[in-house]
C-alpha cells in the first residue's frame, strides 16, 4: 500500500513534473491569501496584509524544494539534474575533458587489458570438468619439469595413493594423409585413460580408452579435437570410422572431442590425440620401455577427494625413493611438486604468474597516477570555481549538493573514459586472441573479455572516479562564501605544501618507477639481441621436418638426410648445409648427463655436470656460423663403425676437463655408459633461452647418435624467398609425402625472443603512458601556477625583474617537485627493476638505465612545462594591469 | 512570542494528524487549529508545515483534495486515513507514555531517591 503509494508519488513526479509544481505553487499562493485575509481582518490594507504574509511564510523556493524532497524521488531527479549541468560544464572546457577522457581511457584501457590477460592465462580455469581438483606432476630438478619417462609413468600410476587416475601426453607433430596432399598438425601422444582422466565426453563417436591398447603399436586410434575437425573435416559427421594415414600408417577416425577442448595446454592447439602405445610409428623410435628418457611431456590426474596437493606430494617422494633405491642409474634421486598443468606447470607458470602480476600492478599504478593527474587538475578547477560554490552557500544550496555535483561530474567523466577505454581494450584484446606470433606453431589465447573483466572496468572506473573527485573535497567543505567573494579566488595561493604537491609528487614517483622499468626492461632486450648466440643468424634458412612423418625409421633415416644433405647443397647460391635435430634456442633442448671417464657408478649424483646434446651432420657448424676454436669438426668417416667422438663447447671443456688443450682427446662418458673421445671445440653459445648462463653443451655425429628430428640450415646469401622456394622443390622431389617448414633462421628465433620481446612492449608502452601522465601532470600544474599568479609576475616584470628569475618564480615549485618525484621514483623504479633484472639478467644499477631515466625525466619537465614558461615570459604587465 | 515554546523534533507530524483527526483542513487551517488547541504556545515556521504535509501523503496517513474554504477560496484540503488514525493513535499513546514518564521523573523529591 505504503510502496505503491510511494510509486505513485514516484511516478507522478516524473509524468506530472510541471502539473505537481503548480499545484504546490497554488497551494502555497492559497495559503498566503488565507493568511492575508485574516491579517487584512486587523485592520491593514490588502497590499500590506499580502507582503506581511509573504515574509511570514518565510523562503517559499526552500520549502518548495523540501516539498519536493519530501515526495522522494528528488535524488533521480537531483542527479538527473546535476548530470545536465556536469554535462553542461564539461562542454564548456573542452580541453580539460579531453585531457582528462584521454588519461582515464588510456588508464583504464591499459587495466582492463592486462587484467583480460591474468584473466585468460591466471585465473580462469581449464575448461575440463572439475579442473580445481586436476594437477601435475613436476619433478624437481635443476628446473621444474613437468617430464616423465613412459616407465617412470607406470609406477606413479600403479604406486600412488593420491590421484584418482593418472594420465600422460606429449606433443609432437605428424604427418596426416587424407587422401590428399598430406600435412603436418600438432598431435597429443596420449595414454590411453586420457579423457577418462580428464572426464570428457566425445562431441562424435568415443575416446579410446585402456581396453584399446594391447601393447606397442596396437592401438591405431585418431580422436579429433573440435576445432580440428570443423577446420580440416568441415563439420562432417562422417569422419567417425573413416581410416587415414598418420605417417604413412593406417589409423581410424574414433570420433571428436568436445568443443572448446584443445588439450590441456592452455596455449596450445592440439590438432588430434593417438594413444601413446603407438609412439613408434609416431617418432619412429619407441622408448616406451626406457627409463632415463623422460619424453612423456606432463602427466596429470584428478586428486582424490580430502587429498591435499602437499599430501600427494609426499605420497610422490616415497615413490621417489623407491626410484632412487630400485633404479640408481637411471632414477637417482626424484622429488615431486604438484603444479596446475594449464601453463606448462611451474615452468612457465610461474614466471608467467609473476610478470603479469607485476604489469598488472603497474597498470594499477597507471591508473594511480591517472587519478592523482586528475585530482589535481579537479581541485585546481574547484579552487577556480570557488566564487561559484561560494555564490551557490550563500544562495542557501548546502555543501552536501555541491559535493554531489563534484562527484557528479567525476564519476561521468571517469564514466566516459572508462567506456572508451574499454572500448579500445576489447579492440586489442580480438587483435590479441586470433594474433599467432609464432607462424610455426599453432597458437592459441583467448584473451577475450568475459563478464569478470567488465565488472573490474566498471569497479575501476567507479573508484577511480570517486577517487579524483575526492580530492577537492576538503577544499569546498573549508570554503567560506563570505571570505572567497570579498577577496576573489587569487588569494588563496600560499606557500603551505598543498594537497596538489603531494599529489603530483605522487604521481611523478609512480612514472619514474614506470620509465625506469621500462628502460631496464629495453635495455635488457637491446643486450640479448646483441649478445654472442654462438650462430649466425643472418643469411641462413632453417627445414624443419621429422622424417618418421614420412614413414622412415631405422637406418632409412640417415640416407634420407645424407640425401637431402646432398640435394640442398646442389643448389646454387648455396654456401654451406648442415643438420642438427634441433638447433640452438629451440623451444625444447636435450640434456643428459656427463661423467667423467673415470666414473665407473654412472648414477646421476655422480654426474659431473649436465650437457645439452645436439646430433649434427659434417657440416653443421661452418652452416650454423660456430666458430671451431680447436681440434677438428667431423666427417663422414665418423660413424657406427669407427670409435665415438664428440666437439664440445667451451664451458664444457672449463667444467670437465679444466682447459681446451686439457679437453682435446680427452674422454668423458654418456649415463648408458659410451665412452668419448674430444675431437674438437666450439665457442660458447645460448642454448636454452637467450638470458641463460653459460651451458656446457656436446655435438655428437648424427652416424653414431641418430635421430629423425630433422633440421637443415642452409647458408646463403640468395633471397630468401627464391631460396625457400627452391629448397622446397628440391626436398618435394626427394619425397612428395613428406611434410616439411621452411622459414629464416632469424624469423625462427623470434620464437626465442617471444617473450622478452612481448614483456619489452609491455613495459615499453607502460613506460611511456607514464611518460604521458607526467606531463599532463605537471603541464597541469605549471600553467595554473602560472595562471595564478600572473598579476604577481606581471608586477615582477614591470618592476624589472630578469627573465630568469621570472622563471624561477613561476616554474620553480613544478620543478623541485619534478626533481623530488622523480629521485623518489628512480630509487623505487630501481627497486622494482630486480624482478625485471632477473628476467633479463640485466643489473638494474645500469648506468644507462640510470642516465636514460633521469635524461627522460628532465625532457618530460622541459616539455611540460615549456609552454607555461613561454606564457610567463609573454606576460605585458600593462594588459594585465589594466585587466585587473 | 517569549511563552511559544519551540517543537521538539518529530512532533510536528504529531500535531497535523492530530489537527486533520477533527475534521478535514487546509494548509493554513492546520496552522490555525494547532494554534488554537495549543493554545497558542507552539511556534511553527509556516512554510515548514508544507514538506511535512507532502510527507505524510506521501506516507498514506493523509489524503489530499482540491475544495473551497470558508474564504471562499480554492484551497487543498487533508483528510486522514485509516493508516492516518491508526498511527495517530500509536503516536498519542507513545507520546503519553513519555510524557508522564519525564514528568514523573521531573517531580521526583529528595526524599524519594
Amino acid at each position: 500500500m505504503k510502496l505503491l503509494a510511494y510509486f505513485r508519488s514516484l511516478g507522478g513526479k516524473f509524468f506530472r513534473r510541471s502539473q505537481l509544481a503548480d499545484d504546490l505553487e497554488e497551494e502555497l499562493r492559497s495559503h498566503i491569501q488565507h493568511r492575508a485575509d485574516d491579517l487584512e481582518r486587523t485592520g491593514i490594507n490588502r497590499a500590506e496584509a499580502e507582503r506581511q504574509a509573504r515574509i511570514e511564510f518565510g523562503g517559499q523556493e526552500r520549502f518548495k524544494e523540501e516539498c519536493h524532497e519530501a515526495l522522494g524521488g528528488n535524488f533521480i531527479e537531483g542527479w538527473i539534474n546535476d548530470l545536465r549541468y556536469a554535462l553542461r560544464m564539461l562542454r564548456k572546457s573542452p580541453g580539460f575533458t579531453f585531457t582528462a577522457v584521454v588519461t582515464l581511457a588510456l588508464a583504464i584501457g591499459a587495466n582492463a587489458v592486462v587484467f583480460a590477460v591474468l584473466n585468460a592465462l591466471i585465473l580462469r580455469p581449464l575448461n575440463v570438468p572439475q579442473p580445481e581438483s586436476l594437477w601435475a606432476i613436476e619433478r624437481k630438478a635443476s628446473f621444474v619439469d613437468p617430464s616423465q619417462s613412459y616407465p617412470d609413468y607406470l609406477d606413479i600410476r600403479e604406486r600412488n595413493r593420491s590421484f584418482e587416475d593418472l594420465a600422460g601426453y606429449t606433443a609432437d607433430e605428424a604427418g596426416l594423409d587424407t587422401g590428399q596432399n598430406p600435412s603436418s598438425v600438432f598431435i597429443a601422444l596420449a595414454t590411453g585413460n586420457y579423457f577418462d582422466v580428464l572426464r570428457l565426453q566425445p562431441y562424435l563417436g568415443r575416446f579410446f580408452h585402456p581396453s584399446d591398447e594391447h601393447g606397442p603399436n596396437s592401438a591405431p586410434y585418431i580422436v579429433l579435437t573440435y576445432a580440428y575437425w570443423h577446420s580440416h573435416f568441415h563439420d562432417d559427421p562422417g569422419v567417425v570410422g573413416r581410416v587415414v594415414q598418420l605417417n604413412k600408417h593406417p589409423y581410424t577416425i574414433l570420433g571428436v572431442g568436445p568443443p572448446g577442448f584443445h588439450g590441456t595446454l592452455l596455449f596450445f592447439d592440439i590438432g588430434l590425440f593417438v594413444p601413446m602405445v603407438n609412439v613408434e610409428q609416431i617418432e619412429g623410435t619407441s622408448q616406451l620401455s626406457a627409463r632415463d628418457s623422460r619424453w612423456v611431456f606432463m602427466v596429470m590426474g584428478h586428486l582424490k577427494p580430502g587429498v591435499t596437493p602437499a599430501q600427494a606430494a609426499a605420497d610422490l617422494n616415497s615413490i621417489g625413493s623407491y626410484f632412487e633405491k630400485t633404479y640408481p642409474t637411471e632414477d637417482g634421486k626424484m622429488e615431486f611438486l604438484l603444479a596446475r598443468p594449464s601453463l606448462y606447470g611451474d615452468y612457465l607458470g610461474r614466471p608467467l604468474r609473476a610478470f603479469i602480476t607485476a604489469l598488472m600492478l603497474l597498470a594499477g599504478l597507471i591508473l594511480l597516477a591517472a587519478c592523482a593527474n586528475l585530482g589535481s587538475l579537479f581541485a585546481a578547477r574547484a579552487a577556480d570555481r570557488s566564487r561559484e560554490v561560494a555564490l551557490r552557500l550563500a544562495l542557501g544550496s548546502t555543501r552536501r549538493r555541491i559535493l554531489r555535483q563534484l562527484f557528479t561530474e567525476a564519476v561521468l567523466i571517469s564514466l566516459i573514459g572508462g567506456a572508451v577505454g574499454l572500448s579500445g581494450g576489447v579492440v586489442l584484446l580480438r587483435e590479441l586472441s586470433v594474433w599467432q606470433p609464432m607462424p610455426r606453431f599453432p597458437m592459441i589465447l583467448d584473451v577475450n573479455p568475459d563478464a569478470k573483466v567488465y565488472i573490474v572496468a566498471l569497479l575501476l572506473t567507479l573508484v577511480s572516479g570517486f577517487l579524483f573527485g575526492a580530492v577537492p573535497v576538503r577544499q569546498v567543505l573549508r570554503t567560506n562564501p563570505y571570505e572567497v567573494i570579498k577577496a576573489g579566488s587569487t588569494g588563496a595561493f600560499g606557500r603551505r605544501i598543498t594537497a596538489r604537491d603531494v599529489l603530483l609528487v605522487l604521481q611523478i614517483t609512480i612514472c619514474g618507477v614506470l620509465v625506469t622499468s621500462s628502460f631496464v626492461a629495453v635495455r635488457g632486450l637491446a643486450r640479448a639481441l646483441h649478445s654472442n648466440l654462438g650462430f649466425e643468424q643472418q643469411n641462413a634458412m632453417l627445414l624443419d621436418t621429422q622424417l618418421s612423418m614420412a614413414g622412415y625409421s631405422g637406418d632409412k633415416v640417415l640416407t634420407m638426410q645424407k640425401r637431402m644433405i646432398d640435394a640442398v647443397s646442389a643448389i646454387p647460391g648455396v654456401q654451406f648445409v648442415g643438420l642438427v635435430d634441433q638447433p640452438p634456442l629451440h623451444e625444447s633442448w636435450n640434456p643428459s648427463n656427463v661423467f667423467t671417464d673415470q666414473t665407473t657408478d654412472l648414477r646421476p649424483a655422480n654426474a659431473a655436470s649436465e650437457a645439452i646434446q645436439y646430433n649434427i651432420s659434417p657440416g653443421y657448424f661452418q652452416a650454423a656460423g660456430t666458430a671451431l676454436l680447436a681440434g677438428r669438426t667431423f666427417t663422414w668417416h665418423d660413424d657406427k663403425n669407427s670409435p665415438r667422438v664428440a666437439v664440445i663447447n667451451q664451458e664444457f671443456a672449463r667444467r670437465i676437463f679444466g682447459s681446451i688443450p686439457h679437453a682435446l682427446g680427452g674422454y668423458f662418458k654418456l649415463p648408458d655408459g659410451a665412452r668419448i673421445q674430444v675431437v674438437g671445440v666450439v665457442q660458447d653459445g645460448k642454448y636454452t633461452t637467450i638470458t641463460e648462463v653459460p651451458h656446457p653443451a656436446m655435438f655428437l655425429p648424427i652416424q653414431q647418435s641418430p635421430s629423425a628430428q630433422t633440421f637443415l640450415i642452409v647458408r646463403s646469401e640468395r633471397d630468401p624467398q627464391q631460396l625457400a622456394a627452391a629448397m622446397k622443390s628440391t626436398v618435394h622431389e626427394l619425397d612428395p609425402g613428406l611434410p616439411f617448414y621452411i622459414q629464416p633462421w632469424t624469423q625462427r628465433l623470434d620464437t626465442a625472443l617471444f617473450g622478452l620481446r612481448l614483456a619489452a612492449l609491455a613495459l615499453g608502452v607502460l613506460g611511456v603512458m607514464g611518460a604521458m601522465l607526467s606531463i599532463t601532470g605537471i603541464f597541469g600544474m605549471a600553467a595554473y601556477s602560472v595562471s595564478k599568479r600572473m598579476k604577481e609576475l606581471g608586477i615582477r616584470i614591470a618592476l624589472g625583474a630578469r627573465r630568469e628569475e621570472l622563471l624561477r618564480t613561476a616554474l620553480g615549485r613544478a620543478f623541485r617537485l619534478l626533481a623530488f618525484g622523480s629521485a623518489a621514483g628512480l630509487v623505487l623504479g630501481i627497486l622494482a627493476a630486480r624482478v625485471l633484472a632477473s628476467l633479463y639478467h640485466e643489473s638494474p644499477g645500469d648506468p644507462l638505465v640510470l642516465g636514460g631515466t633521469l635524461l627522460a625525466m628532465a625532457l618530460i619537465g622541459l616539455v611540460a612545462t615549456w609552454i607555461p614558461a613561454q606564457r610567463a615570459l609573454s606576460i605585458d604587465p600593462l594588459i594585465l594591469l589594466r585587466e585587473e | 512570542m517569549t511563552d511559544q515554546a519551540q517543537l521538539l523534533p518529530g512532533t510536528l507530524d504529531l500535531l497535523i494528524l492530530k489537527a486533520v483527526s477533527l475534521g478535514p483542513l487546509h494548509g493554513y487551517g492546520v496552522l490555525l487549529r494547532i494554534g488554537q488547541i495549543s493554545g497558542r504556545a507552539l511556534l511553527i515556521e509556516q512554510g515548514a508545515l508544507y514538506p511535512a504535509l507532502f510527507r505524510l501523503v506521501r506516507q498514506g496517513l493523509l489524503t489530499a483534495s482540491w475544495g473551497t474554504s470558508e474564504n471562499n477560496r480554492r484551497a487543498k484540503f487533508y483528510e486522514l486515513t485509516t493508516a492516518g488514525r491508526k498511527r495517530l493513535q500509536e503516536e498519542t499513546e507513545g507520546w503519553n507514555r513519555l510524557a508522564a514518564a519525564i514528568g514523573s521523573a521531573l517531580a521526583a523529591q529528595r526524599e524519594e531517591v
